[in-house]
């Protein structure tokens, strides 16, 4: 068994097969990580390179781990302490550390479509940790992972996606993953923040928050992007909070047993109560710890692949 | 691949499980702080039947647990298929425990090294002893069983093919001719 691709750019067109065997084989390292000794020695001698062009908490230090777990050896990359504030171009920083050796690349990167430009210039396995608003394939599938290991299924499942679609590679990566997995994928959020032409994915659209607890098993709840200037596309915070908020209230009103996720990081009292966040329907922390998982998974089948 | 010679039946598996059993309780003096672990996969229902074993001999259950050692695999620059990982299931200390790792055939050794190495990263055993259904030879580390099922001195060219109820609707080990066509 192994992936047909030696990158991971997106989960658009990756088959079936191909997510369940990384989902089937992070079971694996989520048993790794609740060893006394976290750590297999797997990816030894093998170089990874975290290059970050965007700012991250969780996800680069979830790489990181991932890696370190791995036993492989990994550098980290960011644009504030490099060559990059001197001019030096992206093609040139890249084909510089590729000299040095590595054997993989984790990219992030504002720009949609630079690991896939990546794969052009270099030789090494690219992995996408996120792109612009293209798409951050790890996250869906440790998405994907939490909702499994909750709710034991991903097909036939009714999945929404609540907030800032337009701009959330996170809604994109779970969209494709969702569906390729069976599940039903919907989204919600204001009409300004819903993309044109979302229907031709498949993809429901709700523009009312309440039908979107009661009509799903899953809310996927992203953060409003406030760095992103997501003030312009709603009236205000107050108002978006009011609309589309997550609180107990509402989900009390509705009055369902739903699965909550966040990818993080979390707006307390924009997007979800603080009440909801620390809650029992929410599964964020464990969709933290499932993130290592994932990515040791990712690492390995890309890493051991010949 | 053709099979050669069936050299052990139902029957002869099963006297061998219940002489582990016994070899076992010997050598420890009793099941006092003993613990099972079977390598996946025939190793895990071998470790399953010398549990029942010895259950009925001394009237205590031992802790059994299972091992896959994948991650642990030092030919993965040479492998051309990618192997499947699969989960470790140990649950239970295994520090200061003698434990009696279990596997169907022992060949070159190199499947007992990686479970060396991730047995001691879940602990400090007291002992590790190494109990093996065929020993067919040609070791290619300095490893050695404590207990043996059955010796079958083999060429490089046959394999030992071990089947168990449990996966394989039989229990018998077959030589088998593995000459690449």
């Amino acid at each position: 068994m192994a992936l047909i691709s030696k990158h991971l750019i997106g989960l658009q067109g990756v088959p079936r097969e191909d997510i369940q065997l990384i989902l089937d084989t992070a079971v694996t390292f989520r048993e790794v990580l609740e060893r006394p000794i976290k750590k297999v020695p797997t990816l030894q001698g093998k170089t990874i390179v975290n290059l970050f062009y965007e700012n991250s908490t969780r996800t680069r230090i979830s790489f990181e781990l991932a890696e370190k777990r791995l036993s492989a050896d990994s550098i980290n990359f960011s644009t504030s302490t490099s060559s990059v504030t001197k001019g030096e171009s992206f093609k040139d920083t890249i084909r510089n550390i590729e000299a040095m050796k590595v054997d993989m690349v984790v990219v992030r990167h504002a720009a949609a479509g630079t690991p896939f430009y990546l794969t052009k210039i270099c030789n090494a396995n690219i992995i996408n940790a996120g792109d612009g608003i293209h798409e951050h394939p790890t996250q869906a599938l440790l998405d994907m992972y939490s909702i499994r290991e909750k709710l034991g299924k991903i097909a036939g499942l009714k999945v929404c996606i609540v907030g800032d679609i337009a701009h959330s590679r996170v809604a994109f990566s779970n969209i494709y993953g969702l569906q390729s997995m069976g599940a039903e994928v919907s989204v919600c959020g204001p009409s300004t923040m819903i993309p044109r032409f979302i229907q031709d994915l498949g993809v429901k659209v709700i523009y009312n928050i309440d039908e979107a607890i009661q009509e799903n098993d899953v809310l996927n709840i992203l953060r409003i992007q406030l760095e992103r200037k997501a003030r312009e596309y709603f009236p205000s915070i107050r108002e978006y909070a009011k609309y589309f908020g997550i609180t107990s209230e509402r989900l009390e009103k509705n009055g369902k047993d739903i699965l909550l996720m966040h990818p993080g990081p979390i707006n307390r009292g924009v997007e979800i109560s603080s009440e909801v966040a620390d809650g029992k329907h929410q599964i964020i922390l464990n969709q933290v710890t499932n993130g290592v998982a994932i990515r040791m998974a990712v690492l390995y089948l890309l890493g051991t692949l010949n | 691949m053709d099979i050669k010679a069936k050299l052990v039946d139902q029957t002869g598996m099963q006297r061998i499980i219940t002489r582990f059993a016994h070899e076992i309780l010997e050598r420890n003096k009793g099941a006092k702080n003993l613990v099972l672990i079977g390598m996946r996969t025939r190793g895990e229902f071998l470790a399953n039947r010398i549990f029942k074993n010895i259950t009925e001999i001394e009237g205590t259950k031992l802790p059994i647990g299972v091992l896959d050692v994948t991650l642990y695999r030092d030919d993965f620059r040479t492998l051309i298929k990618q192997p499947q990982v699969s989960v470790s299931n140990i649950t239970f200390d295994i520090n200061e425990k003698n434990v009696i790792l279990i596997d169907d055939v022992l060949y070159t050794g190199r499947t007992v090294r990686a479970a060396l190495n991730a047995l001691m990263e879940f602990g400090r055993p007291a002992t590790i002893q190494l109990c093996v259904l065929v020993d067919r030879g040609h070791r290619e580390l300095p490893i050695k069983a404590d207990y043996i099922g059955k010796n079958i001195p083999t060429s490089i060219n046959e394999e030992v093919k071990v089947k168990m109820d449990e996966v394989d609707s039989e229990d018998a080990i077959y030589l088998m001719d593995s000459k690449e066509e």
